[in-house]
């Protein structure tokens, strides 16, 4: 039995191989044996070139000109005008100061967002990828439990805490059932912003949990058993062991909810808008308002902003090359 | 090859007939307040069915996409046939002229008039038909009467300031608990019928908006302090970011709110869903230093000028502004009609309780009695960044985010960069 299923294996994979043989002898012939290779490579060349480069060349375009006209004829050449008008600021400390404060508002609020969010999330998801890692009671439905949000969508998320969180939310039907003063979640700039940057990591923590969870499991588990024999402490396994092997898990970690964070727009305009005013608009929801939703729409001034969140978003990206690459480095010597 | 010639020229003669026969489809992109699309939908039925030759899609998307997403749309040569809009100012550039192609041009322009004029800016022809309006609107208060007569307060009469209705207001939310005295509409349409009784000119002499002067400053100083001394629900202008639009409706709904500006649009929707929960009604707008003014508005149904089938949209058009037509879809939506002859003659709304007929009344009689400026201000092409400025500058004021002279200067600046991108 097995023979005729290996003879029929054997048949299928000569016939497929015959199939193509020709039309990839051909090709060789016609190009040459070296240039074949970028026959291969040209269906994901041209849709690369069709999606991501050439809207990367006509934000460019876009920034480089004004007007509200979205044909680009009808847009008159302004050089760096846009890019002038953003970074245009007395202090960029203070985005009263600047021409575009909104625009400063936002980047404000991205690098105190960024901060807080990535920062609380990573500390928190090391917390609990460490317990879940180990042999605790109901272990794959804590698992679960902390990846179930990543499944949801950002709308929903959102709503889901909007309806937490507003006036006569769940919140404060709770905090009124105990006797305490409601209090007006979303309409108090500070903890609109608290909740903005809760709700962002109880929706996205589950993921990192998952990476740093199976970064856990691949230190081997001799390591520890050496460092149990020679009764080291508890601390000490964690800074000196757990810690310097889970470091590449958490540098693309870091790296990687750097980036989704600097990104983050659809859970926050659904939860607040932005506001109170502009309490928690981040650089995104500016983009999005100055091309979309204003009167003009400022498509320029939209893809100025959008070039200089792209750079900050490619020195991160760098960065993460950077410490990666010298990591690497260092295990090599 | 007799047969082979035959039996091409056959099916070639019935592919003609196939294209003929097909005619035309149109795509109108449809928002509605409450059941306008729907009711569309039905009567355009009887538009098909007097002309075979044309198909009418009705694709019913929310106002976030007619605000954002059509114009862009638009820009780039794309979209519908035909859009339900409200911004004629912003879209007016798109819109298709149909005078040409509508058999009775001198009829639409004697009823409709003077919405016409809100499209007719920009390079839009002095004589053009762009857009037939079929929901004529006007801001203005509703209140909850239940209330006051638990507070035992004397509802404020015609004529009342703002100020007094305030303190009414706020004396009833005190005496029956609501949460909150006061609200209006996140939006800069709202707030511009106070400012304008205020005393807000909004344009100088030459046409060119001038948006912060004594009066809008003054009515702005009123409605954020109003905000701080907890007056004004702070849900709805904090309750936001940018210039999105947000609504009290749902406050009023639910009877936690005594005094809500709004407009006439909510008339139908507060007779669905607050019945006979409490009673209702809707008021004259309140007065400033200077009058006692809402804002009229209104949708309309415009077609634009890069469809392939101009006559048809024009005879569709024709259809939709026709009295039997406007005053079916009236009584069904419970709108006001913007067609002169319907104002004068009246619609039957059949359908609506007393108190919605009673609403209907006093918004009717409200637009006629409207400040010139109102009117002006509707018409005026980029009415849109004023709007949007007022909301998102007043709402940092609000929030404590800027002061308010900080605010307002912002708001000049805005505008008038806004209006020079424009043009």
């Amino acid at each position: 039995m097995s023979g005729i299923v290996r003879r029929a294996a054997a048949s299928l994979y000569a016939f497929t191989f015959n199939l193509f043989e020709r039309p990839m002898l051909a090709a060789q012939r016609a190009v040459g044996m070296r240039r074949v290779a970028w026959l291969f490579l040209l269906p994901n060349l041209v849709a690369f070139a069709l999606f991501t480069f050439l809207p990367i060349g006509l934000n460019f375009v876009y920034a480089l000109t004004g007007s509200d006209a979205i044909l680009l004829a009808d847009r008159p050449f302004v050089g760096t005008a846009n890019f002038a008008s953003l970074l245009d600021c007395a202090s960029y400390l203070d985005p009263n100061s600047c021409r575009r404060d909104i625009f400063w508002r936002a980047v404000h609020n991205t690098g105190w967002f960024v901060l807080l969010q990535v920062g609380f999330m990573v500390a928190l998801a090391l917390v609990t990828a460490l317990i879940l890692n180990r042999d605790i009671p109901l272990r794959g439905f804590f698992r679960g439990v902390f990846f179930y949000p990543v499944l949801l969508s950002p709308v929903v998320v959102a709503l889901i805490w909007k309806w937490v969180l507003q006036r006569y939310g769940v919140l404060n039907a709770g905090l009124e059932e105990i006797g305490a003063e409601p209090v007006n979640w979303l309409v108090r700039a500070d903890w609109a912003f608290f909740w903005v940057v809760f709700v962002s990591i109880w929706a996205h923590m589950g993921f990192y949990v998952l990476i740093l969870l199976a970064g856990l499991q691949a230190i081997p588990a001799h390591v520890y058993e050496a460092a149990e024999m020679d009764g080291t402490s508890k601390w000490r396994v964690f800074s000196r062991i757990t810690m310097p092997l889970l470091m590449p898990t958490m540098v693309v970690v870091l790296v990687l909810s750097l980036i989704r964070a600097v990104q983050a727009f659809d859970e926050i305009y659904v939860l607040t808008g932005g506001g109170p005013g502009s309490a928690t608009m981040l650089v995104l929801q500016y983009i999005y308002e100055t091309g979309f939703a204003s009167q003009p729409r400022l498509f320029g001034l939209a893809a100025a902003a959008s070039i200089l969140m792209a750079v900050v978003l490619f020195v991160l990206t760098l960065g993460q090359l950077w410490l990666t690459r010298s990591r690497a480095e260092g295990d090599s010597r | 090859m007799t047969n082979t010639r035959l039996t091409l020229g056959v099916a070639l003669g019935a592919m003609v007939a196939a294209s003929a026969a097909s005619g035309a489809e149109l795509r109108f992109s449809c928002y509605q307040d409450g059941v306008e699309c729907d009711v569309w939908a039905e009567q355009l039925k009887q538009f098909e069915e007097e002309n075979p030759d044309i198909t009418v899609a009705v694709e019913v998307v929310p106002y976030q996409s007619i605000l954002e997403s059509l114009p862009v749309n638009l820009a780039s040569g794309d979209g519908p046939d035909l859009a339900r809009v409200t911004d004629f100012g912003g879209l007016a550039e798109y819109m298709l002229n149909v005078r040409d192609y509508v058999e009775d041009p001198e009829s639409i322009e004697d009823r409709f008039g003077a919405s016409l004029d809100w499209a007719r800016v920009g390079g839009n022809a002095e004589d053009g038909i762009y857009v037939v309006v079929d929901q004529l609107t006007a801001t203005g208060p509703f209140v909850n009467k239940t209330l006051f007569d638990q507070a035992g307060v004397e509802m404020p009469g015609e004529g009342a300031t703002w100020e007094e209705w305030a303190e009414a207001s706020r004396q009833v939310a005190e005496a029956t608990q609501s949460p909150y005295a006061m609200a209006m509409d996140r939006s800069g349409h709202r707030f511009m019928g106070p400012a304008i009784s205020y005393g807000a000119e909004i344009f100088q002499e030459d046409g060119a908006p001038i948006t912060v002067d004594d009066g809008f400053r003054a009515f702005a100083e009123q409605f954020v302090a109003w905000h701080e001394d907890g007056t004004m629900a702070m849900d709805v202008w904090a309750g936001a970011g940018g210039a999105t639009y947000q609504d009290a409706a749902q406050e009023f709904i639910n009877g936690s709110l005594v005094f809500y500006l709004s407009g006439s649009w909510q008339i139908a929707r507060f007779g669905r869903d607050i019945g006979d929960a409490f009673d209702w009604v809707a008021v004259p707008s309140p007065c400033g230093e200077v009058g006692c003014t809402g804002i009229p508005g209104g949708a309309g149904i415009v077609g634009f000028n890069h469809t392939e089938h101009p006559e048809e949209v024009g005879k569709l058009l024709e259809f939709i502004a026709r009295d039997d037509v406007q005053a079916a879809v009236m009584a069904a939506t419970k709108n006001i009609p913007a067609s002169r002859t319907l104002q004068e003659e009246g619609i039957d709304y059949a359908n609506a309780s007393d108190q919605e007929r009673a609403a209907l009344e006093v918004f009717s009689s409200a637009v006629i009695d409207f400040s010139p400026v109102a009117y002006a201000f509707q018409g005026y092409a980029n009415n849109r960044a004023i709007m949007n400025s007022t909301v998102e500058r007043l709402t940092q004021a609000i929030v404590g985010e800027v002061a308010l002279d900080a605010a307002l200067e912002r708001i000049d600046q805005d505008v008038a960069e806004a209006v020079e991108a424009a043009e």
